[in-house]
């Protein structure tokens, strides 16, 4: 197979195969947490479990003070790789031009030397999360193979973006066929690993904010 | 031209100097990317070089690709790089007609058997007995296997030879196939482009000349020297992709300030050719210049790797179709999931036993 049909297949049914699978997981993972349900709380609130919930949900962004002191450089490295991560995602103009021929909304991007720095950033504070994981004993010890998997498919749609945007390793058109089958990767991955926090992050947060809210304590 | 002058001789002839020849010898030598302790060389061989016998076999094509190489700039040296070659056989330039015709392909094979160089432009259909497309009542595959038997060297010029171009496009109905499907044992070389740049098929005429072999190729059979190098990368456009200064319709201030024309679908970043450094019509302009994008005519399957007005980062699938059969699917099974999850809770709570304390007593 040439580079040309790979990148022609990856544009194609590779990426209508790996959204399907990404969007049927997604929903499938979702919507089984969500039909389990709960017993109805039938009893008088002390506040508003909706406050609650919406709160929370922003507050869990930032880390508590205490939890901060004790790991600073592990929450702040979470920071920067998710900020790089979207920053590379969403500000990229080609990018931007696939969500606005898609979804017809599209957004002003970053020049290319930001979008260039930010994944260089973006793939060191990788590196650094993984030497983390495999240095920290505790770390190390409730790390399950999901987790790893986790990390390479993410690392690799970075790593091979950055390759084929300043023509490295391989010529573009393998590069960037590369590139868009670990993104498929990635998508076909994401709903049976822990990505599923993408979306399931704010169900949890509403519901411990929900909870604490309508029992009047903070969360 | 039945004479046997070389091409130097017949250079003096029509009247060019000794220092327009060497130029255009350093012109050959630094468009190859040849060092210029190679120019004497290139002037000693192309000097005494004999007329070679080239035998042109045109399929399913258009002659767009003899279009482009007939206006290789006349009156210069290049052009009389093409008076120097014997084209013995080429149905769109030749004079004879009918038999005529293809005895002189006959004659031309068998008076230099092993040593004429074949150029095919158009690809070959292989369907129905290669008889969707006939010359003299000859398939054209089975001329090309007659014709490809005593060549030296093929050149497959345009990419319906090189890769099978427009006539191979789904759902492909002749059953198109490229020169390097159907003839192995040879050396062939592409010049992929629809159509391709004169500059390069005469360059890669000055090489054979000047070394008799054909010059180094990239793993697609391109004379790396022409095709080595990325559109997007030599585009003098490619300032406005970094600032991110894009043109998003064909009329916009962004297009008429000259911006970047990847969201309109410009395949430069995946087409190798010498587009944006050769330029087109005496190096007037090329397609980028003009205002419309690369189409990435120089590649293999470029006839159905998606629309032409599409940004190479976009899928070509229906996302949407995709996105709300998945969805439906996905929220179907969750919930069935969810049904099935119940049922075990209520399974479990139904076989859930008393147990009292007598009963965990260890006696």
């Amino acid at each position: 197979m040439t580079s040309e049909a790979l990148l022609t297949w990856a544009r194609g049914p590779g990426f209508d195969w790996a959204l399907a699978i990404f969007v049927l997981g997604m929903l499938l993972r979702l919507f089984e947490v969500l039909s389990l349900g709960r017993k109805p709380d039938l009893s008088e609130g002390r506040g508003s479990g909706v406050a609650g919930g919406v709160r929370t949900i922003i507050t869990r962004t930032l880390p508590r003070a205490s939890v901060f002191a004790r790991e600073p450089v592990r929450i702040l490295n979470g920071f920067v790789f998710h900020i790089g991560f979207f920053m590379v995602l969403f500000f990229y103009g080609p990018h931007i031009e696939l969500f606005e021929t898609k979804l017809g909304l599209g957004w002003p991007g970053f020049s290319t030397g930001i979008i260039d720095a930010a994944a260089v950033i973006t793939v060191a504070s990788l590196i650094l999360a993984l030497v983390m994981r495999l240095t920290s004993p505790v770390l190390k010890q409730i790390s399950s193979v999901g987790d790893y998997v986790a990390w390479t498919v993410t690392f690799l749609p970075v790593l091979t973006g950055y390759l084929a945007y300043n023509h490295m390793l391989l010529p573009y058109t393998q590069m960037l066929a590369l590139h868009l089958l670990s993104v498929e990767l990635l998508l076909v991955v994401a709903p049976f690993t822990k990505l599923t926090h993408m979306f399931s992050f704010a169900m949890s947060r509403w519901y411990q904010g929900y909870q604490a809210g309508h029992r009047g304590v903070e969360s | 031209m039945k004479d046997d002058l070389t091409l130097g001789e017949r250079l003096r002839q029509r009247g060019v100097s000794r220092r327009g020849f060497l130029k255009y010898c350093a012109t050959t030598a630094s468009m190859m990317a040849l060092p210029p302790s190679m120019i004497p060389a290139i002037a000693a061989s192309l000097e005494k070089a004999k007329r070679p016998s080239v035998i042109w076999l045109s399929f399913q094509e258009c002659t767009g690709c003899t279009e482009s190489l007939t206006r290789s700039h006349a009156p210069t040296v290049e052009s009389l790089i093409f008076d120097h070659i014997s084209l013995d056989y080429h149905h769109t330039l030749q004079a004879a007609a009918g038999d005529g015709a293809e005895h002189a392909r006959e004659e031309a094979m068998k008076g230099n058997w092993g040593k004429y160089l074949l150029v095919v432009d158009g690809s070959i259909p292989t369907g129905e007995n290669g008889n969707y497309s006939t010359i003299a009542g000859i398939s054209n595959l089975a001329m090309l296997e007659e014709v490809a038997e005593g060549a030296a060297a093929i050149v497959a010029v345009g990419t319906c030879a090189a890769y099978g171009g427009l006539p191979m496009a789904n759902p492909n109905p002749t059953g198109a196939k490229s020169v390097s499907d159907l003839v192995s044992g040879k050396p062939i070389l592409n010049v992929p482009g629809c159509p391709p740049i004169p500059t390069v098929i005469s360059g890669v005429l000055a090489h054979y000349l000047t070394f008799g072999t054909l010059p180094e190729l990239d793993a697609l059979g391109r004379p790396k020297a022409f095709y080595g190098q990325n559109i997007h990368d030599r585009c003098y456009r490619r300032p406005f992709y970094e600032r991110g200064e894009f043109a998003e319709t064909f009329d916009d201030e962004g297009a008429k300030k000259g911006w970047c024309l990847y969201k309109l679908g410009c395949k430069g970043p995946t087409t190798y050719n010498a587009c944006a450094t050769a330029k087109w019509n005496e190096g007037t302009s090329w397609p980028v210049e003009s205002g419309h994008g690369c189409i990435g005519c120089s590649e293999p399957n470029f006839w159905d790797a998606g629309p032409f007005y599409q940004a190479l980062s976009v899928p070509t699938g229906d996302a949407g179709n995709t996105l709300l059969s998945a969805a439906a699917a996905g929220v179907a099974a969750g919930v069935a999931v969810g049904f099935l999850n119940k049922r075990n809770k209520a399974q479990a709570a139904e076989a859930h036993e008393q147990v009292s304390a007598d009963d965990l007593s260890k006696d």
